[in-house]
């Protein structure tokens, strides 16, 4: 008999993925099974929320990154004459005007280009950093472990909105792509932890062993055993750091340590705002609200994404 | 003949799934009478679990649903009872045993304070004086050393054994006319295995208490069982006496299940397998469940097509095979194959 | 448990070591406190010599920080580089000042969270558990700047159209007001209702997850099967084992907010840590700024061993010994 110590719940659960994987039922014994891929994205499209979310992401995306085309306005021109216009469909200031004429749709629709720009950046070069790191820190474990987790420790200590500003301060930000590495160098130690607990957890499987065994190199084993295994976790976390880094440059921005003029950035176009909170209550609210949107969209995504790829991990 | 104390019938349980409707269950019956021991027997996903689960409303409700059948205690249908008359029916009247005495009992509370809540929960008048004196009562009859000192320890201050010790002490707290024991043993180490079962044995024989055993295990339900029921994709497929199912089973699967036996008397030499996966339980093979791993089903258009009904053998000894009556002569058949001595076409 | 506490913070002496010397290194590598003196026209020589020799800024950097050691333990942080003037006074004030804000808006978060995250879980696809899920993904999404401007643009609008003045945006208290505690209170409501949304968004949805994981679990099926009442398997079953991973949750937080409520004190120009901090950020003096580091990291590494403890004191499969 073939049975093993199975939770009922989980002999039921492992049935039902049997019968999801079972696509020829009627033969009883033939079965075909979808790859863990396709049943990711299955499960991914069938997530009306994250789609949706999707497909606004992808509109907004593609307007800033065309801003130079979509734009009415150019972002940094004077226009006395509309100086101060409520949102109006005339001249299309629907976002409204500032006291020199500044049309904000146009000025919105460039700082979400450097937004999405930056937090593009973060998330790829911490991603980047967090694997490596995170992979040799679990894979080899000893000293490079050591000096990891004694690293995130002392981060643990300081807060990290404290330890951006000081950096930013010092080292000069201003421009867009010295704030992301500024944010990177800060984001990758949560991805570095993730990824050394999942290569411990690996490292020790039977598949490994085998590999092992089998005489696969290091190297090997790292990219062609662990690290697809790893993918699901990485993923999901790439995801929500986008949107934290999103939200972060706004917070720099904002109080003047993150993205400057020239630069279009929305935590700055809020802080302009700021001191007409209520006689022009549309500079502050339209960035704003672009922010939520994106930021809205990008943890609905990561919320799909992690019910697909990395179902142990529903925290949020 | 007596009124059996629980009869399960015709009892239909499904799990709404993303994938479709899952029939975990698909109309079990079997009873069990006073002082008797049921053994349930089955593979992973066969349904013997959550039928009794879901008898005890214990299943989640939804995405589960009790969709037809009858949980008779006593002669009074209990499926559908409002929650608080179901509450009082259980661990008082149907007291269960589950499977991992590590994660079954919780963690931060002691052991004792765990037991004496079960029999606070059904006597109002109770003091939580007398709740520890009895608790410590019941720690020692399921043979816990230092009941007293143990009364105030943790879960994970006691071994696994003890922890099985334990969950009996808590299920037989009230004095139930029905113990279930959902693999009771399965978690536990071999040597602890027989202990265990033999302290079952003697609480429910103090209590009178009828006993459902749910196991994977045969050897196990030879041990304890008087009868034995084979459930076999959510459905009961044999059931009849220890003696019935082990020496003439009338079911294939009852038969596939007491060849893969390992048996120190025999001269076989490898164990035979059943062939092929237990079925998708979404969408059923049409007919008989068990045709698809079936030799005797082959170029039969009747088991394809027509799900059998429980048949009578003899007196007390069901199968639902359409051809029960073969099912001897492909036991000769199945022993001639191995090689194993045959007797009278019994299997021993 | 005493010995434990004891080694805890032995341990978290080298941490707080490394940090304050690398931040002591780093920031006087980048900074120079005299910047804004020595653009000052006229300034007389004499003076920022006066400063170098007072702040030992012509000495090694190891000198500089065995000084500032030195000035930590018997001068109370020592002083500012420009104006000579003591840390340790403001410093405490501002301590008092944040915390009255962050122990109230944690407590309220806490509670609230919890609340949220439980009834989620127990009605767990229901519209209330949808609602509860929509709300705190907004939670996490609100820039909490933005969030802050908005109250301060309700408020003020509410002010301005009926004449009553129900929370102040700015300050911590009015001039000559008839009922100081009132007063105060009103100061307080918006940074904490800030500071609160947020971590009510975190929090419950740790709380909900947890929930869910305990209410799955076999011993909650065991509660059940003895015929336990469904409250009582929330209550005390359930409740005691999911509320073990939101204690770790708020007490890492809870130390980054005391340092870290930035964003917060700074809309609101509450005199707190967070305010203090950018003050010397923005005046770049190192000294008040270690200061601050000092104080911080002396509470993360306190609401730990108090997380740490608690947890203990939940879950008695954790020893200390």
């Amino acid at each position: 008999m073939t049975d093993q110590q199975v939770h009922p719940d989980e002999a039921l659960e492992t049935e039902v993925t049997r019968a999801a994987l079972d696509s020829v039922h009627l033969e009883g014994l033939e079965i075909q099974s979808l790859t863990q891929w396709q049943l990711a994205r299955r499960k991914f499209f069938q997530h009306r929320l994250a789609m949706t979310a999707l497909v606004i992401l992808t509109v907004v995306a593609v307007a800033a990154l065309f801003a130079d085309y979509i734009a009415p306005y150019p972002f940094d021109a004077p226009n006395v004459p509309d100086r101060s216009l409520a949102p109006t469909f005339e001249g299309f200031h629907i976002f409204g005007t500032d006291k020199i004429g500044r049309d904000y749709f146009s000025r919105t629709l460039y700082g979400t280009r450097t937004s999405l720009y930056v937090a593009f950046i973060v998330a790829s070069v911490s991603t980047f950093l967090g694997i490596v790191i995170g992979g040799i820190a679990g894979y080899y474990g000893g000293k490079v472990d050591n000096l990891l987790m004694r690293m995130t420790d002392l981060f643990l200590v300081v807060p990290f909105l404290a330890v951006l500003l000081v950096l930013s301060a010092f080292l000069g930000a201003g421009n867009p792509v010295r704030v992301a590495f500024i944010l990177a160098v800060l984001f990758w130690t949560g991805l570095a932890r993730i990824v050394r607990g999942e290569f411990l957890g690996l490292r020790e499987k039977e598949f490994v062993e085998a590999a092992k065994v089998l005489g696969a190199s290091d190297s090997r084993i790292i990219f062609r055993h662990i690290l697809p295994n790893t993918v699901g976790p990485i993923i999901v976390n790439a995801t929500l750091i986008v949107a934290t880094a999103i939200l972060v440059e706004a917070a720099l921005s904002f109080l003047g340590f993150g993205i400057q003029p020239p630069f279009p950035a929305l935590g700055k176009l809020i802080s302009d705002g700021q001191d007409s909170l209520t006689t022009q209550w549309w500079l502050a609210t339209f960035p704003g609200l672009t922010i939520v949107l994106i930021a809205l969209c990008i943890n609905f995504i990561g919320d799909g994404l992690r019910d697909a790829l990395d179902p142990k991990q529903r925290i949020r | 003949m007596t009124e059996p104390v629980l009869a399960i019938r015709d009892l239909v349980v499904e799990f709404d799934t993303q994938d479709g409707v899952v029939h975990a269950v698909d109309g079990v019956s079997y009873e069990v009478y006073p002082g008797e021991t049921l053994g349930v027997v089955g593979e992973s996903g066969s349904g013997k679990s959550v039928t009794v689960l879901a008898a005890l409303g214990l299943i989640q409700m939804p995405p589960g649903r009790i969709a037809r059948g009858q949980v008779l205690y006593k002669g009074r249908d209990i499926v559908g009872l409002p929650i608080d008359e179901l509450r009082k029916i259980r661990n008082k009247e149907i007291a269960m045993i589950f499977q991992d005495p590590m994660t079954s009992l919780n963690p931060v509370f002691t052991v004792g304070n765990q037991i004496a809540e079960a029999l606070l929960a059904h006597n109002d008048n109770m003091s939580s004086d007398q709740a520890r004196a009895e608790s410590v009562g019941l720690l020692d009859m399921v043979g816990v050393p230092n009941p007293d000192r143990r009364f105030d320890q943790y879960p994970h201050e006691y071994s696994g054994g003890m922890r099985q010790r334990a969950m009996i002490a808590m299920a037989m707290a009230n004095k139930p006319s029905v113990l279930i024991a959902d693999e009771p043993t399965t978690a536990l180490d071999v040597t602890i295995q027989a202990q265990v079962l033999e302290v079952m044995k003697v609480a429910a024989e103090e209590t009178g208490a009828a006993t459902i055993m749910i196991t994977h295990d045969l050897g196990v339900v030879a041990e304890m069982a008087d009868r034995i029921s084979v459930m076999y994709g959510g459905k009961v497929v044999e059931t009849g006496t220890v003696e019935d199912l082990y020496h003439s089973p009338r079911h294939p699967y009852t038969l596939g299940l007491m060849m893969s036996l390992p048996r120190i008397t025999g001269d076989l030499t490898r164990l035979l397998p059943i062939p092929g996966n237990p079925p998708s339980l979404i969408s059923r093979p049409p007919g008989c469940s068990f045709h698809p791993r079936c030799r005797m089903s082959e170029g039969r258009e009747l088991c394809r097509t027509v799900v059998p009904e429980l048949a009578e053998v003899s007196e007390k000894h069901f199968s639902a095979c359409h051809f029960w009556d073969e099912v001897a002569d492909e036991v000769l058949r199945e022993a001639a194959a191995t090689g194993m001595s045959a007797r009278e076409g019994r299997l021993d | 448990m005493g010995t434990f506490i004891a080694r805890r913070l032995l341990y978290s002496i080298p941490v707080l070591i490394a940090a304050s010397f690398l931040v002591f290194f780093g920031m006087s590598l980048v900074t120079d406190p005299l910047s804004q003196l020595r653009l000052i026209p006229n300034m007389s020589q004499d003076t920022l010599q006066n400063i170098i020799d007072r702040k030992h800024l012509d000495d090694p950097i190891f000198i500089q920080y065995a000084f500032w050691v030195k000035d930590m333990f018997f001068n109370g942080f020592g002083s500012t580089a420009i104006g000579n003037k003591p840390i340790w006074p403001d410093l405490q004030r501002a301590i008092g000042n944040t915390l009255q804000l962050v122990l109230i808006s944690e407590l309220i978060a806490i509670v609230l969270a919890v609340i949220l995250g439980v009834l989620s879980a127990k009605k767990q696809y229901s519209i209330f558990d949808y609602t509860t899920t929509t709300i705190s993904f907004f939670g996490f999404s609100v820039p909490i700047f933005w969030f802050a401007l908005v109250l301060q643009a309700l408020a003020t609008t509410f002010f301005l159209r009926t004449g009553i003045r129900l929370f102040y945006t700015f300050g911590q208290s009015s001039l000559n007001a008839a009922n100081p505690f009132l007063d105060r209170v009103q100061h307080m409501v918006l940074p904490i209702v800030t500071l609160a949304y947020v971590n009510v968004a975190t929090y419950s949805r740790y709380q909900r997850a947890s929930m869910l994981d305990v209410l799955h679990s076999d011993y909650i099926r065991t509660a059940r099967a003895k015929g336990l009442s469904e409250r009582t398997v929330t209550m005390k079953h359930a409740l005691r084992n999911a509320l073990i991973p939101i204690v770790t949750v708020a007490a890492l937080n809870f130390g980054a907010v005391l340092g870290g409520a930035v964003i917060t004190e700074t809309i609101f120009a509450w005199p707190g840590m967070g305010k203090f901090f950018i003050d010397s950020l923005i005046r770049g003096e190192v000294h008040t700024l270690m200061a601050w580091l000092m104080v911080t990291a002396v509470a993360v590494i306190l609401a730990n061993l108090v997380a740490d403890i608690i947890y203990g004191l939940l879950d008695p499969r954790i020893r200390y010994d």
